[in-house]
């Protein structure tokens, strides 16, 4: 029943997505323009600033993350559907998993575009281990939206939810960041770091496992008023 | 787990934000087959009672007894014999009516779906409606909607805050009639309302309350009126 729970959240968040695609589209554009803006700074006579790339990319989905959070929430929000999911006779938790999934899908379609475009203008190259890439990104998507779900679902109903969202967010989730930036430094190098990456993807899975152990945990009594 | 129950006791119960009061001591009962009405100027706290019964807000003090339990002690097993029709209506705009029914069915483990989910749209009037998506109707369109999304999962209590806004007469009609249909069938229905007219034709309790507090409580049909004009803001809506 969780999981069917959990399926039945994310396949309606997605749907709503699909008919509107405003979340995907106005993330992918900001991350898009903060990727632009960087290589306008960082990119001198088509030479790009040394190891930038992967702070870049990182930052960009955090922006883009914070922008997708906010915007969801704002839809449960409008018609209060997020009461109308807390007063159905499920656990409160799987409602959680499902709002996490939906989001971290937007956010690996986000990914997907800047990851690409990190590569050509930054010359990094995303070739080296690309499923190692892939896991890296997968886990720190999964532990910024881990913590980042929950404070969304939290402050729905705050009046300055927008500015409240990034000040609680970033600095619990900046072991995440970190973790991300430096495994994916470790790739992006001449000769691939893989040990030091496989170092900072088992620390993000760490950190996975305790932010979505703890965000299942308190996310309903949270959620009580 | 199946957990039912005939009668909901509100006892002593209080409600604070921070330092405002919303809700002083409130205790009143509604039994199955019983529509009660909260009444009362806006601000007086008929929205956070609703909640507290909806158990989406906890009572600052006091307690609210579904039959013998309260709703810490019955769970999640309570809040599937729960309906609500807020002010909101808890509805998805980008869904099809079809699809927001099918949702909160599956949401609430309601058997044959889609049987289920065909008849309410015949409820609410909606048919030929339903593969569109819920942004484009009209209010009355979907206050209908809502209250067969309420009603779904055949819920034992059903919390209607403000049901008739924004409904033409044929529409209160219908739900007026609706409403008694849900009587007869042993519901206990709670509906806040600032129309006398219609709380007069459905109610048979009427609990005012006014600055938090419960200033009348009767089950005399009949004297709705004068406990309106007694307690509430003598106001347009007293004609």
């Amino acid at each position: 029943m969780f999981l069917k729970v959990a399926w039945l959240v994310m396949r309606k968040d997605l749907t709503v997505e699909v008919r509107s695609r405003e979340i995907v589209y106005t993330t992918v554009f900001f991350a898009v323009a903060c990727v632009l803006v960087f290589a306008f700074a960082l990119v001198k006579e088509g030479r790009p600033l040394e190891d930038a790339a992967a702070g870049i990319m990182w930052i960009s989905v955090a922006f883009a993350g914070t922008l997708a959070l906010g915007r969801t929430f704002e839809r449960e929000r409008h018609s209060e559907t997020l009461r109308a999911l807390m007063l159905a006779p499920v656990s409160r938790p799987a409602i959680y998993v499902g709002k996490l999934l939906g989001i971290v899908l937007l956010l690996l379609i986000v990914e997907a575009v800047l990851v690409p475009l990190v590569g050509l203008l930054f010359h990094a190259p995303i070739w080296n281990r690309p499923l190692l890439l892939i896991a890296l990104l997968v886990s720190g998507t999964v532990g910024f939206s881990a913590v980042g779900t929950l404070f969304a679902a939290m402050l729905v109903r705050a009046r300055s939810r927008d500015v409240m969202l990034p000040i609680l967010l970033y600095p619990i989730t900046i072991p995440v960041i970190i973790a991300g930036v430096r495994g994916t430094a470790a790739l992006f190098e001449a000769v691939p770091a893989v040990d030091l990456a496989q170092m900072w993807l088992a620390l993000l899975g760490f950190f996975d496992v305790v932010f979505v152990t703890l965000s299942l945990w308190t996310f309903e009594p949270l959620m009580t008023e | 787990m199946s957990f039912d129950f005939t009668e909901v006791a509100v006892r002593d119960v209080s409600r604070h934000y921070g330092r405002r009061r919303a809700l002083a001591g409130v205790s009143l009962t509604c039994r199955s087959g019983e529509v009660l009405g909260l009444l009362g100027p806006n601000g007086a706290g008929k929205s956070t009672l609703l909640s507290i019964l909806a158990t989406l807000l906890v009572p600052s003090t006091g307690q609210v007894y579904y039959g013998s339990h309260t709703a810490g002690q019955a769970g999640p097993a309570l809040r599937a014999r729960l309906g609500f029709l807020s002010h909101d209506l808890h509805l998805y705009p980008e869904l099809t009516a079809r699809e927001n029914l099918e949702f909160f069915a599956r949401l609430y483990g309601v058997e044959a779906v889609s049987e289920r989910v065909t008849t309410a749209l015949g409820r609410a009037g909606l048919t030929a409606r339903s593969e569109d998506v819920v942004s484009g109707f009209s209010r009355g369109m979907r206050q209908r909607l809502a209250l067969e999304r309420a009603l779904l999962h055949e819920p034992r209590l059903l919390l209607l805050d403000e049901p008739f806004t924004g409904l033409d007469d044929a529409s209160v009609a219908a739900l007026v009639a609706r409403l008694h249909e849900l009587r007869a069938a042993d519901r206990i229905i709670v509906v806040v309302t600032h129309d006398l007219d219609v709380a007069e034709r459905l109610l048979d309790k009427v609990a005012v309350l006014k600055d938090g507090r419960l200033v009348a409580f009767d089950d005399a049909h009949g004297r709705i009126r004068e406990h309106y004009r007694a307690h509430v803001a003598v106001g347009d809506r007293c004609s």
